[in-house]
């Protein structure tokens, strides 16, 4: 296949980005998207220019590190995958191909299509935990019988990969979908429930510190969401909130 | 040749532990507070361990090369986490989960970090129920369990095909609460270059901001490796794009021995290469194999008939496939250990019944499973004499819910529908059981430097079983090295702040400096892809799956000529001043390239076949690998001089008074 790459590139965060265009030939079809990108940098670095820098680590669509916005859409045109899950096949030969990186107040470009997501990490840092301890003398692990249908949503919610392609889809830039899954997670569980109303009311307020806009109910997180964590998720964290607002102790 | 000191302490098997931790000094809270600990990498083993220490009131900086610490690649395994907790009352035990992994790993490891490994496996299950990691469960609401290979029980905890994920996940906030209480300092896109020691004690390293291209002094009073293992030696293996060794052969160089570096672990269950542009490879879950069976067609002109396409696997009878798991270990068949099922896929593939184009895949085939679901599920709903379609389509929903995010990743990547035709798989690398020698405490050659989780080579042998990384990394950063650190930095209570206005830190930066400044005005005519592509060739070739005297001579010289080359012609563009990803790779390809000759070098040293290592020239008639107890019970630890090639080969004895060697045999 021969393509024309039309990437973002931009030195540093400081720096005015722009589109270059790249062509690039002879992609297979069973390349992966990031293949593809690996081919054109190898070439950039033999003709003595830099390559284009982009997050990716495990490349198979569980680290959350690669965070493409293909074609308008975050991690690609393809349903239930990262970036790396992204085959050639869904392109046709001759097509144009837009790559930027997520676009976010709460997400600053660093290079290229690298983009800084710490707010994530400081919003787990607010309150995405249970407060134990290392102990090797935990109540054993059966003591406390979980319904299996509460176990698998709260599985469900916690498939979450951190990519950000929640926030890049959403025209509000909101976090919501991210938050509400580790909100979720941990209501669901009785080892979560303890700490549950401070939890959400420390994380959703991290969240707005750090920038990120309100959920106005789009869905279109939902629809580009590699692994498909589900709308729900932000209604119970509404639920939570609001009871935690008027409950709350303190 | 010196005797390593691996300190095992006194006593019955079963009381070393207890009795070690009644006797190891420790420091008391308020001077925990007085001391720094630095951990590199921030998987299951770093991240347990950076949380627990914080926890306990040291003062914590954890580095990773990632944007965030969840990202380190134990995300990335699939399967499960094994523990000794009997909840399914088959005859499990602390000595049974002891007994398999020492067997498993062929009569490799040390029997008490073996035996301690399965004693504290319980405690890591319980550990993360109370973090909230959503185990699977019964519909009673009790934890469910699977079944591994290597093993006659079914001990494995798992969550769904997402196990190290939600696994790292429960260590990730455990850190998330400390980062925000300040006990940990987090250094995310940070990669350590250089060790720093002080008086024969580690003190520090040099790490590079990977944003800015800074070179930061960070000093402490212990220094922890949990930097994972080194596959990507082979370029191709199933780690992620950034796993590397550069951490754990920093070490190596300022004098930490590094012990079998040859024993690697190629895993029988993944995506085959499909052709040169391929980065890397994909694993499928070992935990198919309890409801796969592997087979070949039994004909060779089949087999040539699916390789051009003109014959679907589905057209081929019963009787014309072979199971060959099935057919040469009928007690264990599809569920023999990793090393073994590789071997026999290999040796199938080379017989000329290979199945995809190249030759190199078998098929792994769900086909009995789901039916076999689909009835179990109709007698459960009380549906009398269903239909075919009707028992497949409720088989292909329990085999859903089982793998059901494994199925799709290999539909993604591969473009078919495994529900309908079988998988096609081939052994990749996968996991290293070499790394850093340590001792009991988990402390390597160098005082206060520790290794843990796979960067170490203490637990896992020759071989490692399924389902026991995700234990060992967990165990050695919750519940071992936090005692056991205690018993050195006793000793430090009064030493006050490190320094890093120091000679030694000059000389340690001024080393990384040299380099990076090597690389960037090298104006070399090739990539650093270019040499690891190269230097994956050789070693898959030569020290991979089967290795032989004259291939691992060759692969030696091959090296070296390929480094000089490295060093001589890479080409890195760009700045030393920022982000610059080709000059992060030339660092860790530089190290690769010395490892993989230690590494060809310890294969061609130990003459014998046991776990991963295959030596062609010690195979019985059979073709089985052939072990040599008399000659070969020892680690080897080898010591760095310069130069790889002349690494100096110290031998620690393996002692075993509580099991009898055998054979392993899983037929």
């Amino acid at each position: 296949m021969k393509l024309t790459l039309k990437i973002w590139r931009q030195a540093d965060p400081q720096a005015k980005g722009e589109t270059v265009t790249y062509p690039v030939n002879d992609i297979s079809p069973d390349m992966s998207f990031l293949e593809m990108m690996d081919v054109l940098n190898e070439e950039l670095v033999n003709k003595g220019e830099e390559p284009v820098a982009f997050d990716h680590d495990c490349r198979e669509g569980i680290c959350g590190m690669c965070s493409m916005y293909i074609n308008g859409e975050a991690h690609g045109p393809d349903r239930g995958i990262t970036t790396c899950q992204l085959h050639m096949r869904k392109f046709k030969d001759g097509d144009t191909i837009y790559i930027e990186p997520w676009r976010a107040k709460a997400f600053p470009v660093i290079k290229d299509l690298v983009v800084d997501r710490n707010s994530f990490d400081r919003i787990m840092e607010a309150g995405g935990f249970v407060s134990v301890n290392t102990s090797g003398n935990t109540q054993d692990a059966n003591a406390i019988p979980i319904p299996k249908e509460d176990a698998d949503e709260a599985f469900d919610a916690a498939t979450c990969i951190g990519c950000g392609a929640c926030v890049a889809s959403c025209k509000n830039s909101s976090a919501m979908l991210f938050v509400s899954a580790k909100v979720s997670q941990l209501a669901l569980l009785p080892q979560g429930k303890v700490e549950a109303k401070r939890r959400v009311l420390n994380m959703v307020e991290q969240m707005d510190k750090e920038g990120f806009g309100n959920c106005t109910n789009t869905g279109a997180c939902e629809v580009e969401c590699p692994k498909g964590i589900s709308l729900s998720n932000i209604a119970r964290m509404n639920r939570e909130y609001l009871s935690a607002s008027l409950t709350a102790k303190d | 040749m010196s005797q390593l000191n691996s300190k095992i302490p006194e006593g019955p098997l079963d009381k070393k532990w207890t009795n070690h931790k009644n006797n190891i000094n420790l420091v008391n809270p308020a001077n925990k507070r007085l001391i720094d600990v630095i951990v590199i990498g921030t998987g299951l083993a770093g991240g347990s361990a950076a949380a627990s220490l914080a926890e306990m009131g040291y003062n914590v900086k954890a580095f990773c090369f990632q944007d965030s610490p969840r990202r380190a690649h134990s995300i990335a395994a699939q399967g499960g986490i094994n523990a000794a907790k009997n909840y399914q009352n088959d005859g499990d035990s602390t000595y049974r989960l002891f007994y398999d992994t020492i067997k498993g790993g062929d009569y490799r490891s040390r029997e008490a970090n073996v035996y301690r490994l399965a004693e504290v496996s319980a405690n890591i299950i319980d550990q993360c129920v109370a973090q909230g990691v959503p185990f699977a469960r019964e519909y009673g609401g009790l934890l469910d369990n699977r079944s591994f290979g290597g093993v006659q029980v079914s001990r494995t905890f798992y969550a769904k095909g997402q196990t190290g994920q939600q696994l790292l996940l429960g260590a990730y906030s455990a850190m998330s609460r400390q980062i925000g209480k300040g006990k940990i300092k987090m250094y995310n896109r940070h990669e350590m270059q250089e060790l720093v020691v002080v008086d024969g004690k580690a003190r520090g390293i040099i790490a590079r901001d990977l944003v800015t291209g800074e070179l930061e002094r960070h000093s402490a009073h212990a220094v922890v490796i949990a930097s994972g293992g080194y596959g990507n030696v082979f370029f191709l293996s199933t780690n992620a794009m950034g796993s590397n060794v550069t951490a754990a052969w920093k070490i190596h160089r300022k004098g930490a021995y590094f012990a079998n570096p040859c024993f690697t672990q190629i895993h029988p269950t993944c995506i085959p290469v499909s052709g040169d542009h391929q980065s890397k490879l994909t694993l499928m879950s070992e935990s198919l194999r309890n409801d796969g069976r592997i087979w070949v067609p039994k004909k060779q002109e089949d087999a040539e008939a699916v390789r051009a396409g003109t014959l679907k696997p589905t057209q081929i009878s019963e009787e014309d496939r072979d199971y060959y798991l099935e057919r040469r270990y009928p007690a264990f068949g599809n569920l023999v250990p990793r090393d073994v099922a590789s071997r026999a896929a290999k040796e199938r593939c080379d017989a000329g019944f290979g199945v995809n184009k190249t030759g190199e895949a078998v098929f792994l085939d769900f086909s009995s499973a789901i039916e076999r679901y689909g009835r179990e599920k109709a007698n459960v709903e009380g549906i009398e004499n269903p239909s075919k379609d009707k028992v497949m389509a409720l088989g292909k929903a329990v085999v859903e819910a089982k793998y059901g995010n494994l199925f799709q990743m290999y539909e993604k990547i591969v473009d078919d529908n495994p529900y309908e035709t079988p998988m096609m798989i081939y052994p990749a690398v996968h996991y290293t059981m070499g790394g850093v020698w340590v001792d009991y405490n988990l402390m390597t050659t160098i005082q206060g430097c520790y290794a843990i989780g796979e960067a170490n080579f203490s637990d896992h042998g020759a071989n490692r079983l399924g389902a026991s990384a995700l234990m060992q990394g967990l165990a050695d950063g919750y519940f071992v090295l936090p005692y056991t650190i205690g018993d050195y930095l006793a000793d430090d209570i009064r030493t006050g702040a490190i320094s890093t206005d120091s000679p030694e830190f000059d000389e340690a930066e001024k080393l990384v400096k040299d380099r990076i400044d090597h690389f960037m005005n090298n104006n070399g005519s090739k990539t650093v892809d270019h040499f690891h592509k190269r230097l994956g060739k050789i070693m898959w070739n030569q020290v991979g799956m089967a290795r032989n005297e004259q291939g691992l001579k060759q692969a030696i010289e091959e090296i070296r000529t390929l480094r000089d080359e490295f060093w001589k012609d890479v080409r890195v563009p760009g700045s030393p001043d920022g982000l610059n990803p080709e000059l992060e790779k030339a660092g860790r390809v530089a190290d690769f390239l010395e490892l993989g000759e230690l590494m060809a070098l310890d294969a061609l040293e130990r003459s014998e076949s046991c776990g991963g290592h295959f030596r062609e020239e010690a195979q019985t008639e059979e073709g089985e690998a052939l072990r040599n107890d008399e000659d070969f019970t020892f680690v080897s630890a080898w010591e760095y001089t310069g130069d790889p090639g002349k690494a100096n080969l110290h031998k620690e004895d393996l002692v075993f008074d509580n099991v009898e060697l055998k054979t392993r045999s899983y037929k």
